[in-house]
């Protein structure tokens, strides 16, 4: 195999350069970021020839020093020495492209300028004379269309020549003759290497300390160029920066009046759709309108259907693939509900009690799924001992375990023994009588098994439970595969579908043009907060989910507001969170209709925001001028369809492989923290292994886990909050692998089973857990709400601002400031009701306050002036080597 | 000396100078708007800020702060 032959493609943002990317591709190469920043980084092999390999270099106006994206080009360029370096020009801009085209070309590599979208200029009228503008660049020039994949092959083959023949581009003696006699005696004191003199020479006038660095220059070498310098900006009056871009412009305008015929201006597509677009009435309702459309599509409808299809069928109880046999079994569910077998089991098994027959283990007997001698035997013994028992009013619930009245409606109290309250004109809805015949018949009633209908496709989980079974896989290794692998994996892949849809209309919005105006049109709005205008679009997203949410914040341009975007948008609830709001609201009023209770929340997550980000933004890590909004608004194009795919398949499978793998280790760690523990039960051996393989072990089995241990040992931190039990602390770490989870950890912990966010003994359990010489403690419960609202999301959500973020110490820093806001809101909520509804004060009330007061401290004070860290440019040039 | 911000909707008018420095001073000029560029303002944004300008034949947004950067001479149009 030959050597590798490394190619750069550099060039404007919406010149085409990912279009180029992907037809010379077909992407089938590395997606990531570039060291240290989150700027993307796509490196990939010709589709013809597997030894040249291109790298995407970020779409960039010019090679200053200001933003990351210019940095990590013009190092790749200067430090990396690609083989050859296309420059791809949208030539219906062609002046502002030419600019970074000047830059380019002093990097000191061949380079080789592809002119793109040649047709649109045809179309407009304008003529263009390429073999002018290649004799004016010392470089060949190649027309090419991205679009159309036309003369591609030969841009490519004059790049290879040009890296071939190593020929690299000495720039344009382009400046005044005054600049370029000072740069002349530049590059005399600098003496720097082959191939870059006339680079560095440029750099050093324009004082670009960074880019100059490499060449470790003396004081006195400084101090002699800033001579050199100051006496040409003397004469000017004006700065060296300043000097050079206007000289560059000036040059490009010599350029246009030599190569191109413009035909008369006459008002563009793209105007007339900004007409009404960014129109100073209709802009925002337009604004609003794509929002909520692209909300309602990926979240509330197509994107949610196919996700909850996945959770639910894939990784839950399995799907038909026959519309006719699930019709049949839904029917047959149904009417097996009606006849509420289950309750007249129960209470026939009550009224036997209360006549004093022996029901021990009879429960159990008729649940079992799989009767044994035993279990028959019980059985018969009980139906023959109660043969003359006949239960009277025997109560009916629903699917949620739930009495009701003859309403159908949910009764919402229960006493302390779990028996219903009732309101006055309430009835109990219930079965008059249940004889032992009744009984008979429900014992031996079985729910109808979809496994019994024809077109039944199993559940992944349940399949793979199967498989193993049958080869004879222990429990553990069952549970392993099943709960932590398929259930952790499964969490991440049921995110998929509706990943996939939020991109194809996200990708369509950004590659059509629509993300810059959106930024104009909110820019005020966000400006406030130390947001991007774009930043609205991950907040409304998050409202479903928190992946795509913090996926979303890719189209913000600028990286600080790229990262505080991410770090604070999944504080708006997401659907998981659903739940916990739906248990709380149960507590609070029982179900009942307070609309105004939900919305609260997302108040609480948009207030989260707003003050996190105005706090943050006047700390070290966000610090700095105020980032330049001066930004193209593109013109309007529609992508193409191939590369729409491509743009949307990248984000998927990037999302699945740095998401997943975190995910993947968070579960199984999770899984062996809640299943492995000492058998400390009554009758247990109290030795440390597998729990729910141990001996004597009951439904209460995490009671003894290794999170519970971590609970306890952990929940010394939420005592201040009020809710300091372990059972608190270990239900928030398990909602860590998704938060949906924290109910369902609750009834394991209780012993509720599968009782659900709409049970009321679930709702009983929770208020228990809060509640202080018998009576709710309302603030404990909220500052455990929003704690677990505010604070780290789930591991999902963590492993994508990991792959957001490309480091971990802003991830770590993300997740830590999560939760430190979390931790303190609850610790507010629960000091200041418990100051305000008790009267107590103490050492935690006083810590309340003062944090308090910090907080509205950062919040009111004027910005802090940080010292200047690093200057980019210097002011005198000498001074900046101390 | 009238800066871009001042400058109404609808006109145009020459780039006569650029106050300011640092990054925001560099990016408008790596933008194109340096002297002697002639510049048109088109909109301004639904909330009042930022504008939308054309200039070197394609569409620049700037805040009205970064407008008030650049000075301008011969407002000229509507």
């Amino acid at each position: 195999m030959s050597e590798t032959i490394n190619i750069a493609l550099a060039g404007n943002p919406n010149c085409g350069k990912t279009t180029l990317f992907n037809e010379l591709t077909g992407s089938n190469g590395y997606v990531g970021n570039w060291p240290g920043v989150t700027v993307e980084k796509k490196q990939a092999h010709w589709k013809q020839n597997k030894d040249v390999l291109f790298t995407d270099l970020p779409g960039i106006y010019s090679l200053s020093p200001y933003s990351p994206e210019e940095v990590v080009s013009r190092d790749f360029l200067v430090d990396e020495r690609p083989d050859a370096v296309i420059d791809l020009i949208d030539v219906t801009n062609l002046e502002r492209n030419l600019y970074l085209t000047t830059q380019v070309l002093e990097a000191g590599r061949p380079v080789v300028v592809g002119l793109n979208m040649c047709d649109l200029l045809a179309s407009r009228g304008d003529v263009i004379d390429a073999k002018k503008i290649s004799k004016m660049l010392g470089v060949p020039v190649v027309e090419v269309s991205a679009l159309h994949n036309k003369n591609l092959d030969e841009l490519v083959q004059k790049a290879i020549d040009a890296g071939e023949k190593s020929v690299p581009s000495q720039g344009i003696k382009l400046f005044s003759a005054e600049v370029e006699d000072a740069l002349a005696k530049i590059a005399k004191i600098i003496a720097a290497p082959e191939g870059l003199s006339r680079w560095y020479s440029i750099k050093v006038f324009e004082r670009d300390v960074e880019a100059i660095a490499p060449l470790a220059l003396s004081k006195e070498k400084l101090d002699e160029a800033e001579k050199v310098i100051a006496a040409v900006e003397a004469a000017r009056d004006d700065d060296a920066e300043s000097i050079i871009t206007s000289e560059r412009y000036d040059w490009i305008q010599t350029v246009m009046d030599a190569c191109v015929e413009k035909a008369p201006a006459k008002l563009t597509t793209s105007q007339k759709i900004d007409r009404v677009v960014t129109n100073r009435w209709l802009g925002l309702p337009i604004f609003l309108c794509v929002m909520i459309l692209v909300y309602y599509i990926a979240i509330s409808t197509v994107g949610t259907a196919a996700t909850d299809w996945v959770n639910d069928n894939l990784f839950g109880d399995g799907f038909f693939v026959n519309g006719a046999s699930q019709q049949q079994y839904e029917a047959d569910t149904e009417s097996f509900n009606d006849n509420h077998y289950g309750d007249k089991v129960s209470g026939f098994i009550a009224a036997a009690a209360d006549a004093g027959i022996n029901t021990e283990g009879v429960a159990d007997a008729v649940a079992a799924e799989e009767p044994t001698a035993e279990s028959d035997a019980i059985v018969e013994r009980f139906e023959t001992a109660s043969a003359s028992v006949v239960a009277k009013d025997v109560p009916v619930t629903d699917e949620d375990g739930n009495f009701l009245d003859t309403e159908d409606n949910v009764i919402t109290k229960l006493d302390a023994d779990g028996n219903a309250v009732l309101e006055e004109g309430q009835t109990l809805q219930v079965i008059d009588t249940v004889t032992s015949s009744d009984f008979k018949e429900a014992a031996s009633a079985k729910a109808p098994d979809p496994h019994d209908y024809p077109g039944f496709i199993d559940s992944i989980p349940n399949a793979v439970t199967g498989w193993l079974t049958s080869a004879g896989a222990s429990a553990m290794v069952i549970s392993l595969v099943v709960d932590g692998i398929i259930g952790g994996v499964g969490s991440v892949l049921g995110f998929i579908p509706q990943i996939f849809v939020l991109f194809v209309m996200l990708s369509f919005l950004e590659d059509c043009g629509y993300m810059s105006r959106v930024a104009f049109v909110m820019d005020r709005v966000f400006r406030r907060f130390g947001l991007s205008g774009k930043s609205f679009i991950p907040m409304i997203v998050s409202s479903g989910c928190g992946v795509p949410g913090v996926l979303a914040t890719r189209t913000i341009e600028n990286e600080r507001d790229r990262r505080m975007t991410a770090m604070l948008t999944t504080m708006i609830p997401c659907s998981a969170k659903l739940p916990i709001i739906a248990l709380v609201m149960g507590v609070l009023m029982g179900g009942s209709d307070m609309w105004w209770v939900a919305p609260m929340f997302y108040f609480m997550g948009i207030a989260a925001i707003i003050i996190s980000a105005i706090m943050l933004k006047k700390t070290r890590p966000f610090q700095g001028e105020p980032v330049p909004f001066v930004m193209e608004l593109p013109d309007y194009h529609f992508p193409s369809i191939r590369s729409w795919a491509l743009h949307v398949w990248e984000r998927v499978a990037a999302y699945v492989k740095k998401a997943g793998t975190i995910i993947f280790a968070a579960a199984v760690a999770i899984w062996f923290l809640s299943n492995f523990g000492v058998a400390g039960w009554e009758g247990g051996t109290g030795a440390f292994g597998f729990l729910p393989e141990m001996e004597g072990v009951g439904e209460d089995f995490m009671d003894y886990s290794i999170l519970a241990g971590v609970g306890s040992a952990l929940s010394f931190l939420f005592a201040p909050l009020g809710f300091g039990n372990w059972q608190a602390t270990a239900s928030s770490i398990s909602a860590l692998i998704a938060k949906e989870n924290l109910v369902s950890t609750f009834g394991v912990l209780y012993g509720l089973g599968d009782a659900t966010e709409n049970s009321v003994n679930m709702w009983a359990g929770f208020a228990g857990m809060f509640t202080i010489e018998g009576a709710l403690h309302v603030g404990a419960m909220c500052a455990f709400v929003a704690f677990n609202m505010l604070c780290a999301p789930c591991f999902a959500a963590m492993g994508t601002i990991r792959k957001q973020m490309g480091s971990a110490r802003w991830t770590a820093f993300a997740i830590g400031y999560e939760c430190a806001f979390g931790w303190v809101i609850a610790l507010f909520i629960n000091q200041f009701y418990e100051l305000i509804a008790f009267g107590s004060f103490g050492l935690w009330t006083i810590v309340a306050f003062v944090l308090l007061a910090a907080m509205l401290f950062q919040l009111f004070r004027p910005m802090p002036k940080w010292e200047e860290k690093e200057q980019k440019i210097a002011t005198k040039l000498g001074e900046s080597v101390a | 000396m009238a800066s871009l911000r001042d400058v109404k909707v609808g006109q145009s008018c020459t780039v006569a100078k650029l106050t300011g420095e640092g990054p925001i001073k560099r990016r408008i000029m790596d933008m194109g708007l340096t002297k002697g560029t002639s510049v048109l303002v088109h909109k301004v944004a639904p909330l009042g800020d930022p504008i939308e300008v054309t200039v070197r034949g394609y569409e620049l947004t700037l805040r009205k702060d970064e407008a008030s950067c650049v000075e301008v001479t011969g407002i000229a149009g509507a």
